[in-house]
This record gives C-alpha cells, sequence and structure tokens, in this order.
C-alpha cells in the first residue's frame, strides 16, 4: 500500500461493505486517513487533511459508503467533521444541547443512511447520516461511553432504534422515552441488515424489530385480515362452524388475498418449523377459497424456508433470516455452502429450487470437481471419480477442472481430465499451455475450428524444428492446406519449401509462374518460367510445360519486336500482339506468329479480316478473301464489314455466303427483300421468323404478307 | 423496414431481430459518441441486417472505410473496427492504432470480429503491440443473414474456392455455427439429408456441436422438419447455365449485390412535360430487390418470357384505379381514393421501374449474340455433340468474347460430357492461353482442381444417364404457366433441385444409382427431438443449404415448388452466397498481372 502507510503506523482501521464489496478506511499515527474502496484491486485514497487534529484529538469516527462515494465522519472535540475524497466540511449537528464538549462514539446504520451519536452528556442523537435531519433523541444518563453502539432497524421501518452495550448491560434505545433494557455478559454486537446479532461466550441470539405482519396476526385480540385467517383454520380444524364466520368477515371486507399473503409473509420471519407451517397451512386453507391467486409466492416460500430452516441447522450453522437470504441470493449462499465443502446439501439445495444447470448442480461440481483434483490419490481414481460423478451433465467445463489439475501440478491427471471434454475447442488452449502441440493439433482439427488449428500450427511451428513441423503437418492434411493458405498471404518463401519438401511439382510449377509474374524484367522472368517448365515436366503435365515453353518463346520474341520498334509488346496474349502486328502491317512479322505459333487457322483468319476490316483495308480485305477459300466461312466477312459500317463492302460478300446463313447476310446488309424471297424459298420457319422480326412499318404489306403464308405453309409442315 | 423477413412460412425476422439487439448491446458497452472503422466487404451485408439510423441512435457519429495510415479526424470518444478476422486487416489496424497513440488522442479503441473471434489474429495484434489498446474485444456471430422471407446467405464470395481449391473448411464451420444458432431459435430440425463432402463435414461438425451442448435441451417446437445439405460440386451444371428468370437475368445481366442491382440510368428518367433531357444521369440507378416489392414478390421467379403479360394487365389494373377518382362522387369516396393514393402511387413507381429493367433486359434477350450462346448452352445439356470442339465457342475464341463467358461455355461442355478427351480440352486450353494470354494457365488449373474442367477418363460418360433418370431436360416446357421447375431455364431443369424434388418424393431411394454418379456420400441423419416436441404437422417446411452458392433460378425453381400442391414441403433456402456463372468463374480464377516495365 501506500508509502504514506509505510512510514506512519496505522492507528486505526475500519472495514467497511461499499458498493464496490469490502473496503477499509484506515487512520494513520499522523491523523491522515486513507481508503480502500474494493481490497481486491487495492486502490488507495488518501482523504484531505482534517485541520486541528493534531492538537484536539480524535474521539471517534465512522465510515459512510453511499451512492459509490465513500465520506468518513469523525468527531474532535465538539466538532463534527465530514471528510470526503477531496474536501473536509465542518457540520453542525441539528438538535443538540449545545453545551456538548464530546461525542463519545457514533455509528452509522447498516445502509448508511443513518448515523447515531452518543455524547459526553449520555445522551444518543439518532438522524440521517448527512447530518441534515435529526430523528430522535434518548438520554440515557450514563456518562460512561459505551462498549460498542450499533443500529437495529430492517428496511423499511420507520423506527429508528439503537442498542448499546456496557460490560454488561444491553440497551435498546428508541425514539420513546422509554429503552429496553437486558442484563447480559461479556458479548458482542454485530450489526446486520434487518438486526442485530448478539454473540455471548456461549450463546448465538438475533435481535429485531417485530415485523409488521407478525405484529399484525400475533397481536392479541388483532383483527388483521391474517389473524382472523389463522383464527378460521384453527377453527376449521377443530370442525367447528367458527371457521366460516371468520372467513366471511374476511371476505366481506375482500381482504382475503391480503390474508393469505399475510401468512405466507409472516411465515418468513418465524423460526419455528411448527409456527412457520401453522401459517402456511392456514395460508393455503385460505387460498383454496380464492380462484385466482398465483399460487406462486406460497411455493417458492414453502421451498425457501425449507432451505433455510436447512442451513439454520447447528450442523451447518447459517442463521440467516429470510430477509438475509433474500438480500444474498441463491446463488451467494450455495457459493457460501460450496466454499464450506457442503457439497452435497448444496446439491440438494439447487435441484429442490429448480436452479438451471450451470449455475447450479454444474457449478457446484465443478467446485468439487476442482478441490478432488487436489487429493492425494492416484490420478487415475480421482478421473474416475470425476466423471463418475460428473457424466454429461450440462454446462460442465471439463477443461476448467483440468486447468486445476494442471495448476497444482498434474498434467496427467488434466490429460486424463481434458479427455472427457466434449468441447474439443476447450481443450485445445489449456494443452498449449502444457506443451502437448500434437494432441492440442488432433483435438483443433477435430472441432473444425480452422482458427483454432491455426493458433495451434503457429504454435508449433515456433515450438519445433523446420523438419519436425513439416512431418507433423505432413500427417494433417487439414492443418497443411491452412498452413498453405496461410504462406501464400504471408511466407511465399516458406510456401516453396513447403512444395518442395512434398515433391508437390504441379503446385511449386505454378507457384514460379506467379513468382515469374512479380519480375520486372523479361530476363528474370523467363528463368523463374523455365523453372517452372522444369517443374511442370516432372508433374508429368506435359500440356502446361509446352504452353509454359510457348510463352517463353513469345516473351523473347515480344522482347525483341519491343526492342526493335520501340513499342510495347510484352505482356499482350498471342492474339493481341499479332492483332497489333496486323494493324501495323506487319504482315510478316504475323505471319511467322501464324507459323511458330500453329494458330488454327480458323482463328488466324478472323484475325486478320477484323485487322484489316479496322483499319479499312479494304482492298487488302478482298485479296484476301479471295487467296484461299475461307475456314470460316463468308458470313465473318460480312459482319467485320458491317461492324465497320461499310455495307457497300459487306455487300460484296453476300453471294458468297452458304445457303444456310444468306437470308442472315441479306438482313445484315439492310437487305429485306432479297432475304425475305430466299427464306421464302427455302420454306424454312426459323429464317421466316427472323425476317418478319425485322420488318416494321415502313416495309411492303404484300412481302409480309407473303412472309405470313410462307410461314403457315412451313408451319403445316 | 424487414416486415418481408415476416411474410413467410418461417419467421426469419426473429433471426434478424436477434442480430438487430446483439449489435445495439455491443454499441453500448463502447459508452460515448464512436466511430466505425469498416472492413469494406462487410458494409454490404451489415446492410440487411441495420441501417444507419441504428447505428446513429447509439451514437455513431462517423463512419470510415479501413485503409492503412493513419485514421481520418473525429470528435469522438471511440473508434470501433468492424472486421473479418484476417491477419492483413490485423496489420492495417495496428498501424491505425500506432498513429493514433503516436499523436496522443485519447480514444478508446474496440474490436468486433464478424463473424467470429479469432486467437490467431488477436495474437497479431499482440506481436504488432497493439492489443493492449483495446477496451473492448467482441465477436460479432452473423452466419446466416436473412436476406428475404425464405432466404438465408452467408454473403461469404470465397466460400467456393476455399471449400473446393483450398481445402480450408472455414466457411463450413461458419455454416455448421449458423445453423446451431438457427436451431437454437427455431427448434432442432429432426431429420438431416445430404450430399457431397462437405455435407458431411457441415452434419459431422453440426452433430458434434449437439453433444457439446448436451443437456440444454432445446425446448422450442421444431419449425423444420428437415434439412437437406448441398454440395455445389454435386451440381456444377447449374449456375454455368444462363439463368432465364427476371430475378435471373437481372443478376446475369447487372449483377445483384447484398440485395442491390445496379442498372443504367438513361431508362429511368422521369419524363416531365417541357422539359427536354437536358442532365443525363451518369450515376447507375440503385434499387433494391425483395419481396417488400409486391409486384416484384409476384414477377421475379417467372420466366422472362412471361413477364411481360403480367405487367402489361398490372398497367391496366393501374390506370383503371386511377381512373376510379372520376368515379368518386361523395365526399366519403374521394376520401377514400385519396386514402389509397399512396399505395397506388408506389405501385405505378415500381410498375415503372420493372418496365423499364424488363426493356433493357429484353434488348439483350433478343440478340442475336444471346440467342446463339443458348442455344449452344441447351445443345450442351441436351447432349449434342459435347465430345467435339465447339464451333461457337471457337469462333467466339477467335472473336475474342469475355473470357468468362467462354469458361463458362468449355465447362459445361466438360460437365455435359463428363469430362473432355484429351485432343478436344487441350485444344481449348491452348486457343485460351493463347487468346486472353498465359497467365491463364492458373485459373486453367483451378478449374481443373474444380472439377469444372477435366478430361475423360476411360469411364463411360454418365451424364445423359444422369439426364435421363433425373429428367433434367423437358421439351415440353410451359413458360406462361409452368408445370415443372424446368421453366426456369426454359428446358432444363436444375440437378440440385430435381435432387430434392426427388427427396421428398419418392425418396432418394429410387435414384440410387445416380446419387452414386454425382461425388461425394449421400447420407441421412436423424437428430432425437426431446418427447413432447414431435409434431404432426401436414404443412413439412426444408431447410436447404447449398454449400458453394445457390442460383436466383435454383431458388425460383424451389419457391415453384413450394407453391405447388404435390410439391409436399416448403423450402427456405439457406447459401454460402448468392451466385451465377460469371461470379462463380470470377472467384476460382487467379489474377496475375506484371508489374509495369
Amino acid at each position: 500500500m501506500g508509502s504514506e502507510l509505510s512510514q506512519n503506523s496505522v492507528t486505526e482501521a475500519k472495514i467497511f461493505h461499499s458498493a464496490y464489496r469490502t473496503g477499509v478506511a484506515i487512520l494513520t499515527k499522523a491523523y491522515r486517513f486513507s481508503v480502500v474502496t474494493n481490497i481486491e484491486d487495492q486502490k488507495i485514497w488518501r482523504l484531505p487533511d482534517v485541520p486541528g487534529l493534531q492538537t484536539s484529538g480524535l474521539s471517534c469516527w465512522t465510515v459512510i459508503s453511499q451512492d459509490r462515494q465513500t465520506k468518513l465522519v469523525l468527531a474532535s472535540g465538539r466538532n463534527i467533521y465530514v471528510l470526503d475524497s477531496d474536501s473536509c466540511t465542518s457540520v453542525t449537528v441539528p438538535g443538540l444541547d449545545p453545551d456538548i464538549s464530546s461525542y463519545l462514539h457514533m455509528s452509522a446504520s447498516f445502509n448508511y443512511k443513518y448515523l447515531a451519536l452518543y455524547t459526553n452528556t449520555g445522551c444518543i442523537w439518532m438522524g440521517t447520516s448527512n447530518l441534515k435531519e435529526k430523528l430522535g433523541e434518548f438520554d440515557c444518563k450514563f456518562h460512561a461511553p459505551p462498549k460498542q453502539m450499533v443500529w437495529c432497524r430492517r428496511p423499511r421501518s420507520q423506527q429508528p432504534s439503537v442498542v448499546l452495550m456496557w460490560d454488561s448491560l444491553l440497551l435498546v434505545a428508541g425514539k420513546s422515552n422509554e429503552s429496553i433494557q437486558y442484563p447480559y455478559d461479556e458479548l458482542y454486537l454485530v450489526p446486520e441488515l434487518d438486526g442485530v446479532r448478539i454473540i455471548g461466550s456461549k450463546s448465538h441470539e438475533f435481535l429485531h424489530e417485530v415485523p409488521a405482519t407478525c405484529e399484525e396476526i400475533f397481536k392479541i385480540a388483532s383483527m388483521a385480515p391474517g389473524a382472523l385467517l389463522l383464527e378460521a383454520h384453527k377453527e376449521y380444524k377443530k370442525e367447528s362452524q367458527k371457521a366460516d364466520e371468520y372467513l366471511r368477515e374476511i371476505k366481506d371486507q375482500n381482504l382475503l388475498p391480503t390474508a393469505v399473503e399475510q401468512c405466507i409473509e409472516a411465515a418468513g420471519f418465524e423460526y419455528e418449523p411448527e409456527t412457520q407451517k401453522m401459517l402456511l397451512r392456514a395460508a393455503s386453507f385460505g387460498k383454496s377459497f380464492l380462484s385466482n391467486f398465483s399460487p406462486e409466492r406460497f411455493v417458492t416460500m414453502c421451498r425457501e424456508l425449507r432451505v433455510l430452516n436447512a442451513v439454520r441447522d447447528y450442523t451447518v450453522g447459517m442463521p440467516l433470516t429470510y430477509v438475509q437470504f433474500r438480500q444474498l441470493t441463491v446463488q451467494v449462499l450455495i457459493d457460501r455452502l460450496v466454499f464450506r465443502r457442503l457439497y452435497p446439501l448444496a446439491i440438494e439445495i439447487c435441484k429442490h429450487l429448480k436452479i438451471r444447470e450451470f449455475q447450479g448442480v454444474s457449478h457446484v461440481l465443478k467446485h468439487w470437481a476442482c478441490f478432488k483434483v487436489q487429493q492425494k490419490e492416484p490420478d487415475e481414481d480421482i478421473a474416475h471419480a470425476i466423471n463418475q460423478k460428473l457424466g454429461d451433465t450440462a454446462g460442465i467445463s471439463y477443461s476448467e477442472i483440468a486447468a486445476k489439475a494442471y495448476e497444482c501440478g498434474r498434467p496427467e491427471l488434466a490429460i486424463m481430465l481434458l479427455d472427457f471434454e466434449p468441447q474439443s475447442g476447450e481443450q485445445v488452449p489449456l494443452l498449449l499451455k502444457m506443451k502437448r502441440g500434437q494432441l492440442a493439433l488432433n483435438k483443433a482439427i477435430e472441432s473444425g475450428d480452422t482458427d483454432l488449428v491455426y493458433t495451434v500450427v503457429m504454435y508449433l511451428k515456433n515450438e519445433m524444428n523446420r523438419r519436425d513441423f513439416f512431418l507433423t503437418l505432413r500427417k494433417h492434411p487439414v492443418a497443411l492446406s491452412l498452413y498453405r493458405q496461410f504462406c501464400k498471404h504471408q511466407e511465399q518463401d516458406t510456401l516453396k519449401d513447403l512444395y518442395n519438401q512434398e515433391d508437390d511439382h504441379q503446385e511449386l510449377a505454378n507457384f514460379y509462374v506467379q513468382e515469374s509474374y512479380q519480375e520486372a524484367k523479361v530476363e528474370v522472368r523467363v528463368a523463374e518460367l523455365q523453372k517452372a517448365v522444369d517443374e511442370y515436366s516432372k508433374a508429368r503435365n506435359e500440356f502446361a510445360a509446352k504452353a509454359t515453353e510457348e510463352q517463353i518463346k513469345l516473351l523473347k520474341f515480344q522482347r525483341k519486336l519491343q526492342d526493335e520498334t520501340d513499342k510495347p509488346y510484352v505482356d499482350r496474349s498471342l492474339h493481341d500482339t499479332v492483332y497489333s502486328l496486323l494493324l501495323e502491317g506487319s504482315h510478316r512479322h504475323a505471319e511467322q506468329l501464324y507459323k511458330d505459333f500453329k494458330i488454327p487457322d480458323k482463328r488466324y483468319w478472323w484475325l486478320k479480316i477484323s485487322a484489316l476490316a479496322e483499319k479499312n483495308d479494304w482492298e487488302e480485305l478482298e485479296k484476301f478473301s479471295k487467296s484461299k477459300k475461307s475456314p470460316i466461312g463468308y458470313l465473318a466477312f460480312v459482319e467485320v464489314c458491317v461492324k465497320h459500317q461499310n455495307k457497300y463492302e459487306a455487300k460484296k460478300y453476300v453471294s458468297k455466303v452458304t445457303p444456310e446463313l444468306k437470308v442472315k447476310a441479306h438482313l445484315l446488309v439492310g437487305e429485306v427483300e432479297q432475304a425475305a424471297d430466299i427464306a421464302i424459298e427455302r420454306k424454312n420457319e426459323n429464317d421466316l421468323n427472323l425476317v418478319l422480326s425485322r420488318c416494321n412499318q415502313s416495309t411492303d404489306r404484300s412481302l409480309v404478307e407473303r412472309l405470313n403464308k410462307a410461314r403457315s405453309g412451313a408451319n403445316k409442315k | 423496414m424487414a416486415a418481408h423477413l415476416s411474410y413467410g412460412r418461417v419467421n426469419l425476422n426473429v433471426l434478424r431481430e436477434a442480430a438487430r439487439k446483439e449489435l445495439r448491446e455491443f454499441l453500448d458497452r463502447c459508452a460515448g459518441s464512436k466511430a466505425i472503422v469498416w472492413d469494406e466487404y462487410l458494409t454490404g451485408p451489415f446492410g440487411l441486417i441495420a441501417q444507419y439510423s441504428l447505428l446513429k441512435e447509439h451514437e455513431v457519429e462517423k463512419m470510415f472505410t479501413l485503409k492503412p495510415g493513419s485514421l481520418p479526424p473525429a470528435d469522438v470518444k471511440n473508434i470501433i473496427f468492424f472486421v473479418r478476422p484476417k491477419l492483413e486487416i490485423m496489420d492495417i489496424i495496428a498501424g491505425n492504432v500506432k498513429s493514433e497513440v503516436k499523436q496522443r488522442s485519447h480514444r478508446d479503441f474496440h474490436i468486433l470480429f464478424v463473424p467470429r473471434r479469432s486467437l490467431l489474429c488477436e495474437q497479431r495484434l499482440e506481436e504488432q503491440g497493439v492489443l493492449g489498446s483495446f477496451i473492448n474485444i467482441d465477436q460479432y456471430i452473423l452466419d446466416l443473414i436473412p436476406y428475404d422471407g425464405d432466404l438465408l446467405s452467408m454473403e461469404s464470395e470465397s466460400a467456393f474456392r476455399e471449400c473446393y481449391l483450398e481445402n480450408d473448411q472455414t466457411s463450413l464451420y461458419h455454416a455448421a455455427k449458423g445453423l446451431m444458432t438457427l436451431q437454437a431459435l427455431y427448434g432442432t430440425i429432426p431429420q438431416i439429408y445430404g450430399k457431397g463432402e462437405c455435407a458431411r463435414h457441415v452434419a459431422n461438425m453440426m452433430l458434434r456441436m449437439k453433444r457439446e451442448f448436451a443437456g440444454s435441451q432445446n425446448q422450442i417446437l421444431p419449425v423444420f422438419d428437415t434439412l437437406l445439405l448441398l454440395d455445389r460440386n454435386v451440381d456444377l451444371l447449374t449456375p454455368l447455365a444462363t439463368q432465364l428468370t427476371y430475378e435471373g437475368l437481372i443478376d446475369e445481366i447487372y449483377g445483384i449485390t447484398n440485395g442491390y442491382a445496379k442498372l443504367p440510368p438513361e431508362k429511368f428518367i422521369q419524363k416531365k412535360q417541357g422539359e427536354g433531357g437536358k442532365d443525363l444521369p451518369t450515376e447507375p440507378k440503385k434499387l433494391q430487390l425483395n419481396s417488400a416489392e409486391e409486384l416484384y414478390a409476384e414477377i421475379r421467379d417467372k420466366n422472362f418470357n412471361a413477364v411481360g403479360a403480367v405487367l402489361s394487365k398490372k398497367a391496366k389494373i393501374i390506370s383503371a384505379a386511377f381512373e376510379e377518382r372520376h368515379n368518386a362522387k361523395t365526399v366519403g369516396e374521394i376520401k377514400q381514393f385519396v386514402s389509397q393514393l399512396p399505395h397506388m402511387q408506389a405501385a405505378r413507381s415500381s410498375l415503372a421501374n420493372h418496365t423499364s429493367i424488363a426493356e433493357l433486359i429484353k434488348d439483350i434477350t433478343t440478340s442475336e449474340a444471346f440467342f446463339d450462346n443458348l442455344t449452344v448452352e441447351q445443345e450442351f445439356m441436351t447432349g449434342v455433340d459435347t465430345d467435339k470442339v465447339n464451333t461457337y465457342i471457337e469462333d467466339c475464341i477467335a472473336q475474342k468474347d469475355p473470357l468468362i463467358k467462354i469458361l463458362r461455355l468449355v465447362c459445361m461442355q466438360s460437365v455435359c460430357n463428363n469430362g473432355l478427351k484429351q485432343k478436344v480440352l487441350d485444344y481449348y486450353k491452348r486457343e485460351i492461353l493463347q487468346t486472353y494470354g498465359y497467365e491463364h494457365i492458373l485459373t486453367l488449373n483451378n478449374l481443373e482442381k474444380a472439377g469444372l474442367l477435366k478430361l475423360q477418363t476411360n469411364a463411360r460418360n454418365n451424364y445423359p444417364t444422369i439426364r435421363k433418370t433425373l429428367k433434367l431436360w423437358m421439351d415440353d416446357v410451359n413458360e406462361q404457366n409452368p408445370n415443372d421447375i424446368s421453366y426456369v431455364y426454359s428446358g432444363y431443369a436444375p440437378l440440385s433441385v430435381r435432387l430434392a424434388q426427388i427427396l421428398v418424393r419418392p425418396g432418394w431411394r429410387s435414384i440410387e444409382e445416380v446419387l452414386k454418379m454425382l461425388p461425394g456420400p449421400h447420407f441421412e441423419e436423424r437428430q432425437q427431438l426431446p418427447s413432447g416436441l414431435h409434431k404432426k404437422r401436414e404443412n413439412r417446411t426444408t431447410l436447404i443449404f447449398f454449400l458453394g452458392g445457390v442460383t436466383y433460378a435454383e431458388i425460383a425453381a424451389l419457391r415453384f415448388l413450394s407453391q405447388v400442391e404435390e410439391g409436399g414441403t416448403e423450402y427456405i433456402i439457406a447459401s454460402t452466397k448468392l451466385i451465377n456463372g460469371t461470379s462463380w468463374i470470377k472467384s476460382l480464377m487467379d489474377k496475375l498481372e506484371a508489374p509495369p516495365f
């Protein structure tokens, strides 16, 4: 803790509960205060100094922790100060005799809303903790300071009451002038949420204000609905008709639901099972006259009382009140039982209260198992015992238990336990921590979660030497392909090694092809491609090897051409290269490529006529068309001409088009009538339709009629 | 906003709401004003879950796209990275954070991983020394995104490539997880059928995950009766064929991404009187396409040839409805007319939009190129001359038509011939390399690896047997009033959907032989239901999951089966991604570009 504390010895410390769990307030010899609001995170706050403390001394102080703020209230002589994180304020206590010269004791209520001050005159001042409002005052006339002074009130009670203790006297003071006094020896008071626990050397008692409901029911001659219902039930048991009278009285006032609720509530405040039963039976009796009263409260109360009675038993020894139990929640109760290793009772309670497994039974079993792994028994026995008990209970994490075992230095037991873990994903991190990489890899693959596989692979990569690592991967194809993907994006060089290791020539070749495209220099690219050719050959992929050889040939040719002509050729496809050459009129080079690369005639013809048409070299086109019989027919000629808006040239080739395509050719050049004539002559339905689809308003009527007639004729056929 | 998700048999809005709730909760965990830095890939899928307004309600004030370097200035307390778990992305984030730290900004950093946290990525952040800078590291489990009333998608573009080329089954793990989420919301699915390696793997993972959660029994009455898992590689043919439904064609021609299509704007100009078309819009028109639009719901799944009739009928109805105003005499009648006006106007603008789209598509479908291409496709699918080099493909290569078109056709021929002869295959490959460039050797290699291109082995061509047994080709197809699923491709009945159809009636046992010819195992698994949840319902619901992508035409075919009475079941469709032949082939291509000289 802070240096302040190491230099000055602590004279007093008060432990308090805050919104952040438990805190400690510390007073040093130098009259300086420090506060830790949560002992878990140990952040320490130095509070400002209080002026004059050194001289006038400090008589008493207390902690108020409200709304996430912690303040100290302290008394020095006749002054009261409120100290918070950045200021110290002097306060006047309202309604207090000005003659007071000092305060001997002070105490804050459990919820920090109220404060009690004990003065040197024997007067007890009770008020709000902000010291703005006075609630009451009691003069007990003792001048000796009490050993202890604590609040005794239940939540939402309007009665301020304080319990004071002297050597042999216990005094309860409140608003009234009277006090209650008990003779006692040697005891200690513990203020709690709804009362005061009195711990003596031989006894343990609980002092609390009688709850309003109990008072109403059990008060002599009470006419409260609950009291009447209880009475009715008593009469009913005696088989007396008075039962009906009482019931009627409640029902006439429409108070039966209230009566039932009162009885249920009162049962919660009672400690004797017999009294609880009496009240609950009365409630149940009243309930049977109500048609739409939800049974939930009744059932919950019965269940919870059963639990409370069980933990109040002396063998367990947790004398919780109902209010405290509700405040704590079942979860905390179970945790406390687990902490005391009362596993069977905890499990029974979980089952009885029907708590969801992962918060209830599984939770308890997990703690039991974590305790079990610390026992000095053989690993096998423990693993067996745990599995026997836990089985496949939902929400059990065997890996958590295994982690505990590993923590306790029992890795073998941890592995045995991990084997029971159904979620393979959960096993992996621990296995890695235990340096069981291979096992972790198996489990990761089993889970199907590729991220886990990656995680293990990366771990193995760092842990193993390269050779072993590759060998391991080889045994696990899933891991191998994932690692390949990783390398593709992150470590290109490793990828090559990996393929080499596996003699995967095909992939290696692809790798070189890819590499070659990273290179700017043609020579380097050729070298890379040459490696690819070798690998493709080794992979017996003759096609790819040959194609890549061709690529090298083309690259070299393009390079040469580029040097000669200063035009960019490299990286164009063979097709595009030839096309540019044709456009530029380098027919010699084009021819050379056509021959060297064995470009099919058909494609070469397409290339040539497209290029010629594009550069409007109609003369050359016509010459070419006559050079030999076109392998692509003559419709192609018509098409390229039309594409470049030269119908005149196009028409030259129409006559050469084969009869089946003639209709199309005529239509292309816009000769609808000729097309129609041929279509009608050929009686081909598709052709006729085609022509008809081109007819429009301006077309000759008679032509359309003829076409339609021919079509119907073709249809019949 | 998303009412159309709850129209169907299964209320998929439940899933969307669950996803939205989770998003809101995460945003609230980062108290104060925030800026989101987006992995660009995620914005589309997220749009299906939440609009900007939701983010704004939770104090998101700025949005940036993830880029290397430093973050743009923004006066916000929190910076949240919405990213996929990828190492490259982690490096960018680390760079962003480091430069922020250098500038001594006092911002809180958070990461939201979609769809799952990754140890690997967190390690990378740690290596980069920035892991400690993050206040929240969380995951946003977004496996199956509700896309439409009967459609879920993982929007995972590369799923097919990863599964079949790279042997990376990450997306299958997410699929299995997504199915577990679905089961948590809609009850355990009692029957699981599947065909294919990936299907088997997903089913295994599901059963395993179920064991992991043993004990926490799901007490929800099952909504789905059956789950059918199908590998895309069981049916490689269907996506290659050109889809002929309205929605399919929009996707083929313009592409639909995350439910939106971008269309050429010319046809959508509002003709205002007295104003010449002075400023032509250059931005493409972006339209959201889903069943929320009444008209679209009606025509999306029709064969395109049947769409015109519907549109003109609709036009008549709408103009008649507008004419009604002349008949409205009393104040009450006028009031009633006016109250209907917004709905009528919406219908009119919807009609105008779809008429424009239909015109755009018609220009293409009536073109010769489209017709020729379709003819060749249909020849292949009917088994005509699939063993020879096809002249049309040859001519297309010679004229350097788009490479993807060529690849689609060649692959189709290969699939319809159960592989090509060495001579034919080598010829095509050589032609492609010479024409489009040698760099495509890797793409061709990929296609071979995926089985789309294949060398015919000694085995007999079994495609005709498959075609005949499964009735994949129907000659008498009725496009207007279909009586069979084959209407979606004007003759070809998608193999995948046939498998689903036969599974319901008469059962897969009747086609054992054919199932053996298709790749991967077929299987059946049962999941025990808690007693009391067995239902006796006549209306069965099947969840069909396409691992590796599904086309709009297949979806249309399944919707058709859901509607016909003898179908026997209604379908909810899930997929890793909505694909078409082009996007699919593209995902399998390797782009190689040389650095400039």
